[in-house]
Formats: C-alpha cells, structure tokens, sequence
C-alpha cells in the first residue's frame, strides 16, 4: 500500500494528479490499495475513492496535516465524516488565500476528473493548532496518526523539534522514498511507515509499505503496527 | 553580558528560570529548527526562536543554552513551562519580531559563533 499520495488540490501537486489517473498508476505499480493525503484538506478524498471503487482499489482518506510548528503529521481515517469533522477543524485554523502564481493551483474534482472548483483557502501554511493538539484530535475521532516523512531536513516532526516528543501518541512515523539506513530511526519506539509522498503520477508507490492483515483498512493498518495476531508491516522502496 | 541585563535591556518578560538568569551569555543563534539548533548551537548561546512547543527545553538543556528569547510576544505552552521550571530553564518573551530582537543583541554585543571564529 501507498497511502501518502497527493491529487492537483495540493497546491505542489501536479495537475496531472487526477482521480481516474492516480488509481490507473497504482494499479499498474501494483498497489492494492492507496491514501490520499493532499495538505490540510480531503477536498478531493471522495472523488479519488469513487474513482477507486469503479476499478477496484481500495482507496484510504486522509490529510497531511501541517501543525503550527510546521511539522507535517498524516491523519487516516477509515470513516469519511470522521475525516470530514477533522477537516472542519483543520480549516478553521487556517490562515490566508492561495496565490496560485505563487503556489500552485488548488483544483476540486470529481471522479471523472473534472474541475468543480478551486479552493480559494492557502492549503500550504500552517494550521494554528499545536501538534500536541492536532495528533490528539485525530485519535479522538479514531484516526491513525503518523509523522510524516520524519527523515526530512525540513517540514518533520524531527526537523522541527529535533526529535518526536516522548509522550505524543503517535501511531507511526513514514520514513520518505529517499530514506537512508532505516535503523537510524528505530529508537523512537514508533513503528515505521514508507510511502511516497507523491506529487507526480510516476512517483506513486515508489516507496510502499506491505502491510500483513484481513483487509486494507486503517483500522487493520492500525492492529498490524501494534503486531497484533500475527498481522505485520514491512517497508518496500519501489528498486527493492 | 549575563541573562537578567538582557531582559532589563531589552525589556524582556521571564516567563521562567527566574533563578538562572546571572549566567553570563556567551553568543546567540537564532533558528526556529530543533534539529539545526542540536547542531548548531553552543553551550552558552542565548537561543532566539518562536518555537513554543516543550521541545525547546530539551534542546536548551542539551546544548546547556543560557536561555531562551521568544519572539513577537510569543507565550510558551502550558506544558514547555512546566517543563522548564522543572529543568531551571529561563524562557523570556521579547514583543520585537525575530529580526529587531537579533539586531538589538548583537548592539549589545551579543555575536554570533561565526563572528568569534572571525576574531570580531
């Protein structure tokens, strides 16, 4: 599974980042299910999920998360409205509108990939909650929480605040494509993660993670990270 | 220059480490990444930063910074008092936006490592 995948809502991401055209590359990369986690919103979660459903892949909603410590934090959800309360959240402490000349455009679809709207909001700043806060947030309404690509010199739990707080209840940290040696980050006690982090279609499932269980569901993700009953994760970079 | 003439100076609020503040400052750097300033600084250096998260005190107490100077009137969280005050960390809050307050320090004398490495 690839369950860091940006769409064309991200202002970064590419305009090619299309529902129909992001779940035909995961399915040619071989990917059996994916997230999307475009940044602070899940806009364009639904459109990619019924996209998924026509051609049979499983597709996870999410949101990378930015706190206002400008570290970047994944929230799964299995639940859409759960995701969507998050949202709600996240968006009321976002700050300022987009420039797209400066930051890229921000395109809601549908699921045949049609424009429906543009967020006017500036997704890529940070959102006015503490990590603390946010990471809280989404274990409340049931979320996985992961700090995102930690092995990062900017934008990650570990650039931001020099290593990961001891007593924030995290569920994982994803290390990104271009991880080095992976035991470096072992000593957190977290579980590790790998996946893409795609802002282009060749990027998806570049960096996957195998996970080991019933279904491809959070909740399954979430039991496989804790070991439980024999489900596992295992990290795979795309050249292995 | 040590802590307490700073904050006079300067007009900084103590938010903590009341008690530490005769420590003499012996340079400054300014970043709002944890993970440069576990690099970067010295022990001594008085730390500019608006971070407020309760990592700072760790990182402050590992490089054994003299204090730490938030800026733009930034409060420290509930959580990195706490910590703080535990840790007989000084945290000061200076209503000056980061590049007012580095330029008020270094008229104060407060260099940089690169400027003693340069023998200014």
């Amino acid at each position: 599974m690839d369950l860091h995948i940006h769409t064309c809502l991200s202002p970064c991401g590419d305009l090619s980042m299309l529902p129909t055209a992001v779940v035909e590359r995961a399915r040619q990369a071989g990917l059996d299910a994916i997230g999307i986690c475009d940044h602070n919103t899940a806009g364009n979660v639904s459109a990619v999920q019924e996209a998924g459903r026509r051609r049979g892949l499983p597709v996870l909603g999410g949101m990378e998360i930015t706190t206002a410590e400008e570290a970047h934090v994944l929230a799964l959800f299995d639940r859409l409205e759960d995701l969507q309360r998050l949202e709600s959240l996240v968006r009321e402490h976002l700050s300022g509108d987009n420039d797209p000349e400066a930051w890229g455009e921000q395109i809601l679809v549908d699921a045949d990939d049609e424009p429906v709207g543009i967020e006017e909001r500036l997704l890529t700043g940070a959102v006015g909650l503490g990590i603390h806060r946010i990471v809280g947030e989404i274990r409340a309404l049931g979320g996985l929480a992961v700090a995102a690509h930690v092995d990062k010199p900017v934008f990650s739990v570990v650039s931001q605040l020099g290593f990961v707080p001891p007593e924030l209840p995290l569920d994982a940290a994803e290390l990104s494509a271009h991880h080095g040696d992976r035991n470096e980050y072992l000593g957190w006690g977290l579980p590790l993660l790998t996946f893409s982090d795609a802002h282009f279609l060749e990027e998806i499932g570049r960096s996957r993670t195998l996970l080991r269980a019933h279904e491809g569901t959070v909740e399954e993700l979430r039991l496989a990270l804790q070991g439980r009953d024999g489900r596992s994760v295992a990290m795979r970079a795309a050249e292995e | 220059m040590r802590l307490k003439e700073l904050a006079a100076a300067l007009d900084l609020e103590v938010r903590t480490g009341g008690d530490k503040l005769a420590s003499e400052v012996q340079g400054g750097y300014a970043s709002d990444l944890m993970s440069d300033v576990m690099a970067g600084a010295e022990a001594g250096d008085v730390w500019v930063t608006l971070q407020t998260h309760q990592n700072i005190v760790a990182v402050a107490a590992m490089k054994e910074l003299a204090g730490i100077i938030l800026i733009g009137g930034r409060q420290p969280e509930t959580e990195t008092v706490r910590k703080a005050e535990a840790r007989q960390v000084p945290i000061l809050v200076s209503r000056l936006p980061a590049f007012e307050l580095v330029g008020r320090l270094y008229q104060l004398g407060i260099r940089g490592r690169a400027a003693h490495a340069a023998g200014a």
